[in-house]
């Protein structure tokens, strides 16, 4: 068959060419744009180049909210990934049980973020809070309004508790997908239950556990309206992560430079870690020759 | 190595079975030799997993015993009747290496190390997997994979016994029959006990000493590849083994006759003996198209039938001719010195491979012993 050139062709490509120029690059460049400016009103800016970037990676405040942002992560991934997998592994396989679970694990998931924050402050609160006056009748000197570890602890908890679910369920999606004639195999050849964890279910498991640690971890860095709402990024700073610090910097101080500037890193950090993590992962089942 | 013995044994998926169409495996007594080959042969939905899977451990049968040399097994695990299993699908551990997977079995009983090395090399050998060893297992082909579950069926010596189910289903043509000749071969050598499920009966009868026909969740006859061919118990053996299979004609006995249509076919004495003591009306006569001949000698023709011949396949060195007897159709083979033409011919049953069938099953036989 002989291909006919025809350039115009390139026209069709157009409508996605603008779709992308509008949802991602024009606001990216606008970022960019800002990051090298300083902006005192709307007709008066100075081209700066890099100072904003100096100026962002020599601030403590900043420094010290992104290290909370990976503490904060790192303990989601580190209690969410592993209970999610005990959930699915747990939960019934068939009948009316596995319905009723897959409900009530689907619930936290449809709570809209600022009221997940809302329930949360009510719930922990000391005075009516069921919560925080259970822990506190238990003799626990628990308040997460004045103690820094208890207000931290909360947020986790909140965390835990809105996100596993998702965890839980694609988990439970991937090991529903194991053939019957695995763990047959598995008995056959004397495997332990361990064995068979590690050997057939964990490998099974590894697309959707990719997508989940991928989500739970893109999501609780990007994390803003329930901590927000529980606590205010309170007490102190104990609770502020990287977004809340970043909208008080754009949106309360009006520093659109350096704003824009820490965006952009934020934004790299965010893309070289979940490229870092999908590639190790990926690179782990080749064969190596 | 174990000699497997099953004692009214019976299996329904269902809780409390009421009709006997519910079982999936009707009581059955059998005998497994220690070191035999056996293939367990018949149609799907006919029980043969289910059987397989009960003497495995991977199913509890609803009634009846297994027993493993004489010791009951019901209650053991498969882990503890230590039983070998390859399945119908390739079941490969996708992250491990196929040294690994090879492994595993061996692993999971805490066999030293040096041994393992030399059995899995042993084994790789054996099913040609050398080259592929250091590989990962979930990035071979599908029969390759097979080939893996197969190897690893076979490297714990000292199996009760091994079960196949169907295992050559997903394998291309050539290597299958490579590997049955390669199993046939693991057999002579380990003299273990091995049952091998299918629906082919080529496979069967290239694999297996003896071949236990299934049909309908009973084993409806036991027996060597020929003695299924010559003497099939039940008219389901003649259908299913030959091919094409066995030609039946429903018969009446009348007044010391057999007949169907307006044609008589003379019996043995033992069959007619047999037609005298039933009170049943579900009568068949069975013969292989092989058996069927041309009436041509002065003995023949007094007991020749008369019949038409609508429609013959030539096969190159032979042929088969569908013949019409009455309304009955019927398939002979015609051998390539024979000649036979479209229209009216005469045809004989020879009266030792006549086969009479009273309420479907094998009757007038003569006893031998």
């Amino acid at each position: 068959m002989n291909k006919t050139p025809n350039n115009k062709a390139w026209w069709l490509v157009l409508p996605v060419f603008l779709l992308v120029a509008f949802s991602a690059l024009i606001p990216l460049m606008t970022v960019v744009n800002y990051s090298v400016q300083d902006i005192f009103d709307q007709n008066t800016a100075y081209f700066v180049g890099i100072e904003w970037y100096q100026e962002i990676l020599q601030d403590e405040r900043l420094r010290e909210s992104l290290f909370r942002q990976f503490g904060f992560s790192f303990a989601v991934l580190a209690i969410e990934i592993p209970l999610g997998i005990f959930v699915a592994l747990t939960m019934p396989k068939q009948g009316w049980q596995a319905s009723v679970s897959l409900i009530l694990l689907a619930l936290p998931l449809l709570i809209p973020w600022n009221v997940v924050g809302t329930i949360w402050q009510v719930f922990a609160r000391g005075d009516i809070g069921l919560f925080g006056w259970g822990l506190n009748s238990l003799g626990v000197d628990y308040n997460y309004t004045a103690n820094s570890v208890d207000a931290w602890l909360t947020v986790l908890l909140m965390d835990v508790w809105h996100w596993t679910s998702l965890v839980a369920l694609l988990c439970y999606s991937g090991l529903r997908a194991i053939p019957e004639a695995y763990y047959q195999a598995a008995q056959i050849d004397r495997a332990s239950s361990w064995s068979i964890f590690r050997y057939i279910q964990m490998p099974k498991l590894k697309g959707v556990l990719v997508i989940a640690v991928l989500l739970r971890f893109m999501d609780s860095f990007m994390i803003y309206t329930e901590p927000f709402v529980l606590t205010g990024g309170g007490p102190g700073s104990s609770t502020t992560f990287l977004s809340q610090t970043l909208a008080q910097m754009a949106i309360g101080q009006f520093d659109l430079g350096p704003a824009a500037a820490f965006s952009l890193i934020y934004f790299l950090i965010v893309l070289l870690l979940s490229w870092l993590f999908f590639t190790t992962i990926t690179h782990m089942d080749k064969d190596k020759s | 190595m174990a000699e497997i013995v099953l004692n009214n044994l019976a299996h329904s998926y269902l809780p409390n079975p009421e009709s006997e169409q519910e079982f999936a495996l009707r009581e059955l007594t059998h005998r497994w030799k220690q070191g035999g080959a056996y293939a367990l042969l018949g149609p799907s939905g006919c029980g043969k997993s289910t059987l397989l899977n009960i003497i495995s451990g991977l199913l509890q049968p609803s009634q009846g015993q297994v027993l493993f040399d004489g010791n009951e097994v019901n209650e053991l695990s498969p882990k503890e009747r230590n039983i070998a299993q390859v399945f119908q699908f390739p079941v490969v551990y996708g992250g491990m290496t196929v040294f690994d997977n090879l492994a595993f079995p061996l692993r999971n009983i805490k066999a030293p190390k040096a041994q393992i090395k030399q059995k899995v090399q042993e084994v790789a050998e054996l099913m040609e997997l050398t080259d592929v060893l250091k590989k990962k297992a979930n990035n071979l082909s599908a029969d390759q994979k097979q080939k893996i579950s197969m190897a690893r069926g076979l490297v714990r010596e000292d199996v009760s016994a091994i079960l196949f189910d169907e295992p050559l289903t997903v394998i291309d043509p050539h290597l299958k029959w490579k590997l049955r000749r390669k199993l046939k071969q693991i057999h002579e050598q380990l003299n273990i006990t091995m049952l091998y499920v299918t629906h082919d009966q080529l496979e069967a009868a290239t694999f297996a000493d003896e071949i236990a026909v299934m049909y309908q969740g009973k084993i409806v006859q036991f027996g060597t590849p020929q003695s299924l061919f010559e003497k099939p118990n039940h008219t389901f053996v003649g259908y299913f083994i030959g091919s094409p299979g066995m030609n039946f004609i429903p018969v009446s006995w009348e007044q010391g006759e057999c007949r169907f249509g307006n044609q008589t076919v003379t019996l043995t004495e033992q069959q007619e003996a047999a037609l005298n003591a039933t009170p049943s009306t579900n009568l068949k006569i069975g013969i292989r198209p092989e058996f069927v001949q041309l009436a041509t000698s002065q003995e023949r023709i007094e007991h020749s039938l008369q019949a038409e011949c609508i429609h013959i396949e030539d096969y190159g060195t032979y042929s088969l001719a569908t013949l019409m007897l009455d309304e009955h159709k019927i398939i002979m083979r015609v051998e390539e010195g024979e000649r036979i033409a479209i229209g009216h011919v005469s045809i004989h049953f020879p009266n030792e491979s006549l086969k009479l069938y009273i309420d479907e099953y094998l009757a007038g036989e003569v006893v031998s012993e």
